[in-house]
């Protein structure tokens, strides 16, 4: 695949943000880069507690104490938006980033209307009259295909089932227009028929706006079908990322390879499902070296020793743009990487 | 195109009125029985007030020496019950200064209840400003102003009341000040502790998300979610406001004669309970009547409107 000369919509240096608890410093997201071109939807994939909201609400700008941003860079629109005010933060949420949650039925606010609740986008955001902004609300309903939208204008969110719900959350992220979504596991909580039809929706409603989309899952079905690229994520930070196919095809890092053999495959009769043994590494207490060596078994088949020594970088293969984390594919002091990338 | 959409929006307003929170929460509230007997008699203080002027025969300034041939302190005397017709009916007797306690007692109704709802109004006003920013702000904001009310709180309501009118020198005004600053404590940290659940629900970071600022997330998102508990508390609260007034004007801090105010009259014909017991039982039933029916109203809007103690349908 060519190289993507284009310049980025939204670019994510070193980012590093950390929970000062009392327990100790969560390491939740320690030094993630990635790029979002205009118009693409890259996949952030990873179990819970990985670091994929964190890193969402970075950009955002809506990490609450004990978080802190310490360290990095988010460029977007040629702007660092880690050195805005928190007024000019306003002006960029829901007008240029916005973003959709996981459980679209308590995101919505159950004493005011759904019209209402899509108007006060736009009158946070522009001097816009009340007719207008409904006007504004009617179409906008109609967009994400809700049946009845003028009745529905009306209607609390109560009486709404999830995908009706998760149509009006992405009505009013999209209500003026953003460059980038952020769509943090938008269909976790629908049923398998309506994630399908929410997802349609967000594939047609990026082709007609240009808007790029940053897709944020565990499930990897939902990635191979939307996303153009992926990044893995793993314990606050990104172990693999690469465009959609050559991940699926050619899957590097061992994590990466479990976390493809423990999608259940129709069709295919399996005693038991792959998985991958043990947990999550605790973010305060991560262990020496790579943070994936305590649960990797490449490392115990190639005999390496590096592992738990040190830290591998993000290695990348300059044909194809993809990137790895991980020693298989990185020379290290007294150790040769038994692959190339 | 407008002009269509609009009306449209009016029809459709009609269609889901029916559906609204507002709606169901009065179906909930009418299913109360301590509700609805509590409203019943409010309604009919209400009227009383309203029509106090139209109710009493008499004004409740007026001395009826020289008027009528009545006495000092005379028992009640009415018709129907078998009172001479020559005599003047009063059917709650004369008062120490030869007045129709009828008639004062009427429109101490408008006293009591002007005193209920302003002194609740002010400090639900006041101690709700200050448990929204303390429970949305929190940090030291949050304890600043929360010790600030822990610190009014850990005086007697009452006895701080008499303090405060002790400065501001006696008179009904004082009094409701005194009262109004005295309960903001108890507000205040109702507001705070629903503000404090309410900042973490999803659509309050969905709200955030959609660049909304401070301001405007505390005040038109999470306020409204927050005012349940608030309504039950005020209610309640009115009903303690009319017992702490009467209370002060009792002990001559609060309404002065010649004002006709419940806990006043009780106070100035105290030394009469026995030679006179319908000067004291009167305003006594007045002021035990009004503060049950805000008791009432304010359980059975608990028991309908806040979750928490909300049982199950």
């Amino acid at each position: 695949m060519m190289e993507n000369t284009k310049p980025s919509l939204l670019e994510v240096q070193n980012l590093v943000t950390y929970y000062y608890t009392d327990e100790g410093v969560v390491k939740a997201v320690d030094g993630v880069d990635f790029k979002v071109y205009p118009g693409e939807i890259i996949g952030l994939v990873g179990e819970s507690g990985c670091g994929k909201s964190v890193t969402s609400l970075s950009i955002m700008g809506l990490i609450e104490s004990p978080g802190k941003i310490v360290n990095g860079k988010i460029n977007f629109l040629e702007r660092n938006l880690l050195e805005l005010g928190e007024s000019e933060m306003q002006n960029v949420r829901g007008a240029q980033i916005s973003m959709i949650f996981q459980q679209p039925q308590s995101s919505l606010n159950p004493v005011f209307t759904i019209g209402s609740q899509i108007e006060e986008v736009f009158q946070i955001h522009g001097k816009i009259s009340k007719n207008e902004a409904a006007d504004k609300a009617i179409e906008l309903l109609k967009l994400v295909g809700i049946p009845d939208a003028v009745k529905k204008t009306h209607a609390y969110p109560h009486e709404m089932s999830g995908g009706q719900a998760q149509r009006v959350m992405i009505a009013m992220a999209l209500a003026l227009s953003p460059k980038l979504l952020i769509a943090d596991e938008p269909t976790t909580a629908l049923d398998v028929t309506i994630q399908a039809q929410i997802l349609n929706l967000l594939a047609d409603l990026r082709r007609k706006f240009n808007t790029s989309v940053i897709l944020i899952t565990h499930d990897l079905g939902v990635i191979a079908e939307m996303a153009d690229r992926v990044a893995i994520m793993y314990a606050g930070k990104i172990i693999e990322q690469s465009d959609v196919q050559s991940l699926f095809d050619h899957p590097k890092h061992p994590y990466t390879r479990g976390l493809i053999a423990s999608v259940p495959v129709m069709g295919e009769i399996k005693e038991s499902l792959d998985t991958i043994p043990g947990n999550v590494p605790n973010l305060i207490d991560l262990p020496i070296g790579c943070r994936f060596s305590t649960r990797c078994n490449a490392r115990e088949e190639y005999q390496l020793e590096i592992c738990n020594k040190q830290e591998p970088e993000l290695q990348r293969n300059q044909k194809s743009g993809h990137e790895v984390r991980c020693w298989l594919y990185q020379d290290g002091e007294g150790h040769t990487a038994p692959f190339k990338l | 195109m407008t002009a269509n959409s609009s009306t449209i929006n009016g029809n459709a307003v009609k269609d889901y009125r029916s559906n609204s929170l507002w709606r169901l929460t009065l179906r909930r509230i009418l299913r109360q029985r301590s509700a609805i007997i509590g409203m019943v008699i409010l309604g009919f203080l209400l009227v009383v007030a309203i029509f106090a002027d139209v109710i009493a025969p008499y004004s409740p300034y007026q001395v009826l020496i020289g008027v009528e041939d009545v006495n000092k302190r005379q028992a009640p005397c009415i018709h129907l019950l078998g009172c001479p017709a020559d005599q003047p009916q009063h059917i709650m007797g004369i008062d120490g200064n030869v007045r129709d306690e009828f008639s004062r007692i009427i429109h101490g109704t408008r006293v009591s209840l002007f005193v209920g709802f302003s002194t609740v109004g002010v400090a639900i006003i006041i101690g709700t400003l200050l448990g929204a920013i303390a429970g949305y702000a929190g940090g030291w904001l949050d304890n600043l102003i929360m010790r600030f009310l822990d610190v009014l709180l850990a005086f007697p309501s009452l006895l701080l009341a008499i303090t405060i009118v002790s400065v501001l020198g006696k008179g009904l005004q004082n009094a409701l000040l005194a009262i109004a600053i005295v309960s903001i404590p108890s507000y205040a940290r109702v507001v705070r502790a629903s503000v404090l659940s309410v900042k973490e629900t999803a659509y309050v970071s969905a709200s955030r998300a959609l660049g909304g600022n401070h301001a405007h997330i505390l005040f038109g998102r999470i306020l409204p979610n927050a005012i349940a508990p608030l309504i039950v508390r005020g209610t309640l609260g009115i009903g303690t406001a009319i017992l702490d007034a009467a209370a002060l004007s009792f002990i001559g801090l609060g309404a002065q004669p010649p004002l006709a105010e419940w806990g006043q009259m009780l106070g100035s014909e105290r030394n009469q309970v026995f030679t006179a017991p319908h000067l004291v039982f009167y305003p006594g039933i007045a002021i035990m009547l009004t503060v049950l029916s805000f008791n009432l109203l304010g359980d059975g809007l608990r028991d309908a409107i806040d979750p928490r103690l909300r049982s199950a349908e």
